[in-house]
């Protein structure tokens, strides 16, 4: 009797063992032709690539050569005695460095002052975040134009109204980068406002009714004491991803200077376009494509470091 | 009082000037598309032109260039991008934010490392798989690098991961298929969500250069940022009323459907900053 309850238990739990791993095996099937598509296109089409890029700058490969060999460092060896590569890496950090401070505070500002009124608000809005959306390409040209443009453009023939000296902005080795970062300032403050004006509105009301009991009520104090610190995280977000977008200068210079005049404008991305799709030089192209992917990357990482470390202690 | 005033006057003279500076390049891309040579160059600025001749630069952009075509161009490659990026996220997604199965934790953790590459890394072994196959230079070219979007997986996950499990399983066992649960439970709750990305992807490849540069060789299928290039490259000493007028053309569309829909547009396009 014992004998035969025992078996009927053991047969019902194996059963349902069974049927539990029936639901797993089917859960799990469903999952992976569910996900499956989409994990094999992005091996595809983003990590396989990216690794790909990786063990090709350690090649010798140029596009449509029959045979490749394996040269370790070689290409990072060449890209370091490059004078070629030198300016463009220089260029790109005066670049960012440029664009990314403007930038992140004329966003701030924007943001500050919107905030600070309550007319106009939706409209200044509207306004400051237009130019997110623009193609950059085409309005390259209208600032090459209109603004840049040595005789007629409007910053020469203000300057020359009020009799100072006038320059080809956009041909002077001086200052053609830092027309192009004007460009580039112009298309990205929108977006750091509207990051700021969400960081704005995340900082509780009574922080500031808080302030105010212990003396800060001038709008400086206000801020130095209340806003500043809060928005702290916020900050070193908006200057990550401006300072990552800044890094992926291209459009404006192939527009307007295809890197000259002399290399004054050649960047990190124009020297991978030249070297791996105008010289076919697919090895050394992956080459600085590493370095501006490694840049990228350390960008990123400090951020999530940084933004970590004052979410503990602040 | 007084100084709240004149703190208000400050606050709309800085906002105002800002916002002149915004708009300037727009308003000047239109009024010097408007304007013929003769007025382009004259020594003395004027906004508006002063004869309507100048209109005649858009009748001569879209004569010299394939400028209609350079905009379907943009609208088949953008559409057919987000096609394609909406059907893979989103089952995989859904699997993502509620589904138990082995490699679920990798496969997040690859979309992860997804995240971190930036577009232009996987362009040249990209371009390399295009000539195998014999594709570049076609709308596959453009069309296909981009049917995957990790960011689109990331985000779509996290809107499904707010739908109550309640409601998956009343689905199973009103009999729904997984896909049909996809498609006809989940896809509904995140509409918000995927019209943000949507945003995001459209306004992303429409104003993409740098790949379309890469891939396409034939001006019938440029898309509408490279088709401006043949302005510029197409006759010794490029006519700027004639750029213009195809500069405008090619920034219409996406200005005039902000200007609709801003808010749609502003939370999609600021996503793209927060992942």
């Amino acid at each position: 009797m014992a004998e035969l309850a025992t078996a009927r238990h053991r047969s019902s739990a194996s059963s349902a063992s069974r049927r539990l791993i029936g639901r797993w095996v089917a859960e799990t099937a469903t999952a992976w032709s569910l996900a499956g598509p989409a994990v094999a296109l992005m091996w595809l089409l983003l990590l396989g690539p990216a690794a790909a890029v990786v063990l090709l700058s350690f090649t010798d490969w140029s596009f449509g050569q029959p045979t490749m060999s394996w040269i370790g460092l070689g290409n990072f060896r060449e890209m370091v005695a490059d004078q070629l590569f030198r300016t463009s890496f220089l260029n790109t950090l005066v670049y960012v460095a440029f664009t990314m401070p403007l930038s992140v505070l004329l966003g701030l500002g924007a943001a500050l002052l919107i905030e600070s009124g309550t007319s106009g608000r939706g409209f200044y809005r509207t306004v400051f975040f237009l130019p997110v959306t623009a193609t950059l390409l085409p309005m390259a040209f209208v600032f090459q134009f209109a603004y840049f443009h040595p005789t007629v453009g409007i910053i020469n023939q203000t300057l020359s109204a009020f009799g100072l000296p006038t320059r080809d902005w956009l041909r002077d080795p001086d200052t053609a980068l830092l027309a192009l970062g004007v460009i580039g300032i112009w298309q990205s403050v929108g977006l750091n406002m509207v990051l700021f004006l969400a960081g704005l509105k995340g900082i509780p009301k009574d922080l500031y009714d808080a302030a105010a009991l212990d003396g800060a009520d001038g709008a400086w104090e206000r801020f130095r004491r209340v806003t500043w610190p809060m928005l702290g995280p916020a900050t070193l977000f908006v200057l990550t991803v401006t300072a990552i977008k800044s890094f992926q200068v291209f459009d404006t210079v192939i527009a307007l200077t295809q890197g000259g005049p002399g290399n004054a404008t050649n960047v990190l991305l124009f020297q991978m376009y030249q070297e791996g799709f105008s010289f076919l030089r697919s090895a050394y192209a992956s080459a600085l494509t590493c370095v501006f992917l490694l840049f990228v990357l350390v960008l990123t990482l400090l951020q999530v470091v940084l933004v970590d470390r004052k979410t503990h202690y602040g | 009082m007084r100084t709240s005033i004149a703190a208000a006057l400050f606050r709309h003279l800085i906002l105002a000037t800002g916002a002149v500076l915004m708009v300037l390049p727009f308003v000047l891309m239109v009024s010097i598309s408007l304007k013929t040579e003769g007025e382009i160059y004259h020594p003395q600025f004027s906004l508006l032109p002063t004869s309507p001749d100048g209109i005649e630069n858009y009748v001569a952009a879209f004569a010299m260039q394939p400028l209609w075509r350079y905009l379907l161009n943009g609208v088949l490659v953008c559409v057919g991008i987000f096609l394609a990026q909406a059907l893979f996220a989103l089952p995989c997604a859904y699997a993502l934010a509620k589904l138990r199965w082995p490699g679920r934790n990798l496969t997040m953790a690859f979309v992860l490392l997804g995240l971190l590459i930036p577009p232009q890394v996987p362009a040249v072994p990209v371009y390399i798989m295009l000539w195998k196959f014999g594709l570049l230079d076609s709308y596959a070219a453009l069309i296909l690098p981009s049917a995957i979007s990790v960011f689109g997986i990331f985000l779509m996950r996290q809107f499904f991961r707010t739908v109550p499990d309640d409601l998956i399983s009343a689905a199973r066992m009103d009999g729904l298929s997984e896909v049909a649960i996809v498609w006809r439970i989940m896809l509904p709750t995140a509409i918000p969500g995927l019209i943000a990305f949507g945003i995001l992807s459209v306004v992303g490849h429409w104003n993409d250069f740098f790949w379309p540069l890469i891939a396409i060789q034939t001006p019938e299928l440029a898309t509408p940022a490279l088709g401006v290039m043949f302005f510029v490259t197409a006759e010794a000493g490029t006519n700027f009323g004639r750029l213009m007028a195809a500069a405008t053309v090619v920034n219409a569309p996406l200005v005039i459907a902000f200007l609709i829909a801003q808010r749609w547009f502003i939370d999609g396009l600021t996503m793209s900053s927060m992942k």
